[in-house]
């Protein structure tokens, strides 16, 4: 090993405090670049793997009933592989043990041969056999959160027929990877699950035998999805079409690819972050090491090493640290990724689970960190190597310090002298300082654009399940009724108050702007689901004219006066012109609202509905329930408290373990922040504070000195990281935002507190192992050596 | 009767303990420094002089024997209490000056009269060493001989009850030297106080009363002069 090699590992070792906290630094950079790609990764190629191998369709599309030869009309399509029919209806489960009604999504599987398309993944039993209509399979996530298995028995109301269903099978599907009822947002294994009964056996329970209501196709390669769609929507039109859709727009696809999207950003905004602040460190930490071996760069250029020899040796210091960053980083990324990865398993459901990183994602990782470190040093390493040899064994001239209009204002008159030591000190080097706040800031900035996700997500539950809805349950039937179910449900025991409404599926249009959008009629004054603006205040109705959120708006790009052009691809399938009479800000999707009377006569309609909001006496909870399991064609049912409940169930499961990740790399940052540039100021001031032992001040008399820079330096950071923190977390949720849910910004002053306090116990934390290094200060050196 | 000592030493021994050796540094010193005494430690490197300064300014503590600052016993205080007779009594002047950098000349001299009991005004212990003129000036914008100057008064203005001077013209030129000998001439004649200049140029030695020789760890010689000379008559 020639010297200078042996010297750079010495170097590494002795500063091994210091290099230890940048490489966290850099680790946690890598941790969160590589956890995101390998999660993508996994997620990717499970998804992928997943939809070949059961054969995903491509293009899905429902009908009211549409009869079975049309399936080969459709194979008949230009660009369509294969075609699946099968009939997709809805019942109330009465499963055992759980006194709420259930929705079950019924799918029909054929019973005599594999399906072309959306296969089952049998995770345990066999498929319904004929000639026995009560066989049925469960998703497995459901058969979980119910406790049953191949035997196990429910009741299900199918079609008004009060059945016992035998559990045969559990299985998986490529179509249900994300499994969320309808008018939930979140999974609620508990309340929805899919449940395939056997084609014959379900096209008989709802009278459609040789018939269809769903059908699903795969594409030839390299078809456009679109092309097709136009023609099968042709098709089906005349059965009840309301409008195919591609793979992209399937729901359970759609998550996942949308999570996929958002690991995207998030491999993109923080590793920046980290990688920034690791490249300001390690430049902290070179520039002062080649200022104290001035002398020896002197003399190794003295005895003939060129330029480039000594370049390449502080290079090679750099790639040093940036190399045990990467390894811990490495490490620290793939256990993340891993964890991560199972954590999306729960939600997403795969009956296999490819996690087998590439190395892309982590050569990657190691690129960009050992690119920003050098990017960040190269400076001090030119600057350290440019000093002529006969200058550089020459010990450094002192700091230049110079008195400012500062220095002589009354107010710094009024300071002691170790305050003015370090406010000089902070003055002196304005671009560290300010870098040094910035980086305990970005530490913060992290934690507080991580925390915000639970104040954001609260509030964005207040607003949309407390502020806005006043009902306990959502009744919704799986065909319009005649108002009068909502007098029949009032009747149910325990209802207080009744309000219906009315969707129908429409394409929206302005110029040459499209939406698929239900369209939603509702009272003109809402009394249980209010049509709710996120400032805080309801909206009435205006007797004609469309009351849309401010995110279709955006879609659409109309504003109030534009005249909407709506297809509706129900019942007669009329076609007319609808002002915007007003707009809303809403967190979730982008819904169109108009007056209730206004819809059911452009319809042409007696008065109609499809979903009732009920206000329920607390008391009677029980006897109200039992009574709707027996309530005919319910569609879906939606629990406010259930819902709420989820949801802080899933953020909980999800968010607190992803905001603990957090919290460690922001103290890590804060810590190497502080770190160093304590560890820098006693290596440059030592000899000074040793002076001050020697002249009597005590020990806690010097740690003000050195320790109160790095104070001062913080208190600045606090209140700019928390300013950065908005700002950070603005960008990740404008990353996130999604037409189906936007999370509204809305920071607590508590979780403020909170991020603050964090980062300062991590940065006392730092400052104390420093501190301790000033009670071995050696107070007679000072007398004996110069700098 | 004989005066109270301001500093008395009695067997004072120190042993370092380097690796595998052990160095005496010190082998049994006693010493009497009278109230308003000059002397000159006089002594090649490795004689023991400086641990000796280490030991009665409170920097160092003994191996051995016994150190009294008046009343007050050196040897047994804690770190807290060394901290303390450093910070009333004692002023240091080293070879390096070790000003602040970042304080003026005024502030380096106020850095110690405001930790003090009973100081003198910065501006006072300045006008003493000659310096009255440069206040505002950094360390950076002084000479060499400028900022020990600035080091003397920041050692004096607290009025310390001794004063020890580790090599003080050992950076300087021997015109600029004589200019700082003068300065703790100055403050010698002025405030009385006990000074203990340690140095290994034997003329220096002519401008005190007593001489102590070190060498080995031990007093080899103490010496009286006859005859003080002034600092301005020394040349080297």
């Amino acid at each position: 090993m020639t010297p200078l090699n042996r010297k750079l590992y010495r170097d590494l070792w002795r500063l091994r405090g210091q290099v230890l906290a940048i490489a966290l630094v850099i680790a946690s950079g890598i941790a969160v670049l590589a956890m995101s790609l390998t999660s993508m990764e996994a997620l990717t190629d499970t998804a992928l793997a997943y939809y070949e191998r059961y054969r995903f369709a491509d293009v899905f599309a429902r009908v009211e009933r549409a009869p079975g030869y049309m399936a080969d009309r459709i194979r008949a399509l230009p660009g369509v592989q294969s075609v699946d029919t099968r009939v997709v209806k809805s019942a109330i489960l009465d499963m055992p043990g759980f006194d709420e009604p259930v929705i079950g999504q019924l799918v029909s599987v054929p019973e005599r041969a594999t399906p072309p398309l959306n296969q089952l993944a049998l995770r345990s039993g066999r498929l319904p056999r004929v000639g026995h209509p009560d066989e049925a399979i469960l998703s497995e996530p459901f058969a979980e959160a119910h406790g049953l298995g191949p035997g196990g028995r429910f009741g299900a109301v199918i079609n008004g027929n009060r059945r016992t269903l035998t559990v045969v099978g559990i299985a998986l599907s490529p179509e249900f990877v994300y499994t969320i009822g309808p008018g939930a947002l979140m999974p609620d294994d508990h309340r929805f699950g899919i449940v395939w009964l056997g084609e014959e056996a379900l096209q008989a329970a709802f009278d459609l035998k040789g018939a269809f209501n769903q059908v699903s196709l795969s594409l030839l390669r390299g078809t456009d999805p679109e092309l097709v769609i136009r023609r099968l929507d042709q098709m089906l039109a005349r059965y009840g079409g309301v409008g195919a859709y591609a793979r992209a727009d399937q729901m359970s696809n759609w998550f996942l690819m949308n999570e996929i999207r958002q690991l995207e950003s998030l491999a993109a905004i923080l590793p920046t972050v980290f990688l920034a602040v690791a490249a300001f460190l390690t430049n902290m930490v070179l520039a002062r090491l080649i200022a104290m071996e001035r002398s020896e760069i002197g003399l190794l250029k003295a005895f003939g090493y060129t330029n480039a020899t000594i370049a390449w040796h502080y290079v090679k210091f750099v790639i040093g640290v940036a190399v045990v960053g990467i390894l811990i980083g490495w490490a620290a990324g793939y256990w993340f990724g891993l964890l991560n990865t199972r954590l999306y398993a729960d939600f997403y459901r795969f009956p296999f689970l490819l996690f087998d990183p590439s190395p892309r994602a982590f050569v990657i990782a190691a690129l960009v960190s050992v690119a920003a470190a050098l990017a960040g040093t190269l400076g001090a390493v030119r600057a350290g190597v440019r000093i002529p040899p006969a200058e550089a064994m020459r010990p450094p001239s002192p700091p230049m310090f110079q008195r400012t209009r500062l220095g002589r204002s009354r107010l710094f008159a009024a300071l002691d002298q170790p305050t003015r030591i370090l406010l000089r000190q902070i003055g002196r080097y304005p671009v560290r300082s300010t870098l040094t706040s910035l980086g305990t800031g970005m530490a913060v900035a992290v934690l507080v654009s991580s925390l915000q996700w639970l104040d954001s997500i609260n509030h964005l539950v207040d607003v949309y399940f407390q502020q806005a809805q006043a009902q306990d349950v959502t009744v919704g039937f799986a065909t319009t009724k005649s108002s009068e179910v909502e007098r029949d449900l009032g009747r149910l025991p325990g209802v207080v108050t009744t309000e219906s409404m009315r969707a129908v599926a429409a394409k929206l249009r302005f110029g040459p702007r499209e939406e698929r959008q239900a369209l939603q009629g509702v009272p003109a004054h809402q009394e249980l689901s209010r049509v709710y603006d996120a400032s805080g205040h309801a909206l009435e109705m205006p007797p004609d004219g469309l009351v849309i959120s401010t995110m279709l708006a955006e879609m659409l790009d109309v504003g109030i006066g534009d005249r909407i052009t709506v297809e509706v691809l129900e019942g007669r399938r009329p076609v007319f012109e609808v002002p915007v009479a007003a707009t809303f800000e809403t967190y979730i999707g982008s819904p169109a609202y108009l007056d209730i009377r206004a819809l059911n006569r452009l319809m042409h309609e007696r008065p109609s509905v499809n979903s009732v909001h009920l206000r329920l006496d607390r008391n009677e909870m029980q006897d109200f329930y039992r009574e709707l399991k027996a309530v005919p064609q319910v569609a879906w049912l939606s629990l406010k408290e259930a819902a709420v409940a989820t949801f802080h169930d899933t953020l909980a499961k999800t968010l607190l373990i992803f905001i603990g990740f957090f919290v460690v790399f922001a103290c890590t940052l804060a810590f190497g922040v502080t770190y160093n540039a304590a560890r820098i100021a006693l290596s440059e001031r030592g000899r000074e504070l040793a002076t001050l032992r020697v002249l009597g001040f005590t020990r806690a008399e010097i740690s003000y000195i050195l320790l109160g820079e790095i104070g001062f330096l913080t208190l600045v950071a606090l209140p700019l990281g928390c300013v950065l923190g908005y700002a950070l977390g603005a960008l990740i949720l404008r990353a996130f935002k999604t037409e189906l849910y936007r999370i509204p910004m809305a920071i607590q002053l508590e979780t403020l507190g909170l991020a603050v306090l964090i980062i300062l116990s991590a940065t006392v934390f730092s400052a104390f192992l420093v501190r301790r290094r000033l009670d071995h200060l050696d107070l007679i050196a000072v007398l004996k050596t110069r700098e | 009767m004989a005066p109270t000592p301001a500093l008395r030493t009695r067997d004072l021994t120190k042993v370092y303990r380097s690796g595998e050796v052990e160095v005496h540094a010190l082998r049994g010193v006693s010493l009497d420094l009278y109230p308003a005494d000059l002397i000159v430690l006089l002594g090649p490197s490795g004689s023991g002089k400086s641990t000796l300064l280490n030991i009665l300014g409170g920097l160092d503590t003994a191996s051995g024997g016994e150190a009294w600052f008046g009343d007050l016993q050196l040897t047994g205080l804690d770190d807290r209490g060394l901290t303390r007779y450093r910070r009333a009594h004692v002023g240091f002047v080293f070879q390096f000056y070790n000003l602040i950098p970042s304080l003026t000349a005024l502030e380096n001299v106020a850095l110690v009269t405001e930790i003090a009991e009973r100081p003198m005004s910065p501006e006072e212990a300045l006008r003493i060493v000659g310096l009255g003129e440069r206040l505002h000036h950094f360390p950076a914008q002084l000479s060499g001989g400028e900022q020990q100057r600035v080091a003397i008064a920041r050692a004096i203005a607290k009025r310390p009850g001794i004063l020890l001077c580790d090599e003080p013209t050992g950076a300087l030129d021997s015109r600029t030297g004589i200019l700082v000998l003068e300065a703790i001439e100055r403050i010698h004649a002025e405030l009385g106080t006990t000074t203990v200049l340690i140095t290994h140029n034997a003329v220096i030695a002519d401008m005190t009363d007593r001489v102590l020789v070190m060498g080995d760890g031990r007093i080899l010689e103490e010496r009286h002069n006859t005859r003080r000379r002034r600092a301005a008559e020394l040349s080297w």
